[in-house]
């Protein structure tokens, strides 16, 4: 039997897709460091679950499941980056080290810049000093 | 060859395998950070042979899974470095 064009490009958007994602789990075993591997999250792994579900739209061709898979693909693509950062924050400032042949580290040297913010920071500060987001404010 | 046998026989062993090599590193994953992000890579991993699935079986109504999945391994995400930082050791 032959196949028509549709089947072709979901099965090419499929393999591509599946490709990308062996990709990323090659790239988070061989990685040295947890940044790089943060950085294979969110970029090979993003790409490849997209293009696979652009395959599954392909498929079934019809309005509101487009838009449902619009939707979860927007979302991926909006959340990965934001998740990424946000883990990747807190690991540098907890101290998971960086792979020895680092080239460039902005951040050294840099303490935590949500002590400008006013979050509490941890209790071994000065006892008599208090922070003013650590003092109670009155309910207004 | 149906595009039901293509996606039987090459994309979902093709997913397996990755998810495979993901638990490895899941496994030897040095600090707690590592494990964090590669429960990330395993929950979307997922999502992506929810989507294969969904076209295999012929029932659109999976990708309602794959959307609630996103948006828990988002949450996981976000809660498990708020934990980090709170404990402060890698």
């Amino acid at each position: 039997m032959t196949l028509t064009f549709a089947e072709y490009a979901i099965m090419a958007l499929m393999t591509l897709g599946a490709l990308f994602v062996l990709l990323a789990a090659i790239g988070v075993v061989r990685m040295p460091d947890l940044y790089l591997r943060i950085s294979v999250t969110t970029k090979a792994l993003t790409l490849g679950v997209g293009m696979i579900l652009f395959g599954a739209a392909i498929h079934f061709s019809d309005i509101t499941t487009t838009t449902r898979i619009l939707a979860i693909v927007l979302f991926l693509f909006l959340t990965a980056p934001i998740s990424a950062h946000l883990i990747g924050k807190a690991s540098y400032f907890v101290g998971v080290p960086l792979w020895k042949k680092t080239l460039l580290d902005e951040l050294e040297g840099k303490e935590d810049t949500r002590a400008e913010l006013g979050v509490p920071q941890d209790k071994a500060k000065p006892s008599g000093v208090k922070d003013s987001s650590e003092t109670e404010k009155p309910f207004r | 060859m149906t595009i039901e046998q293509y996606l039987h026989i090459v994309i979902l062993p093709i997913l397996a395998l990755s998810a495979v090599l993901i638990l490895i590193r899941f496994a030897i994953g040095p600090s707690f950070s590592d494990r964090v992000v590669t429960l990330e890579l395993l929950i979307t991993t997922g999502l992506g042979a929810i989507a294969v699935f969904s076209v295999y079986s012929n029932v659109p109504t999976y990708l309602d899974v794959a959307m609630i999945v996103a948006f828990i391994s988002f949450l996981a995400t976000v809660a498990f470095s708020h934990y980090i930082e709170k404990r402060k050791r890698p």
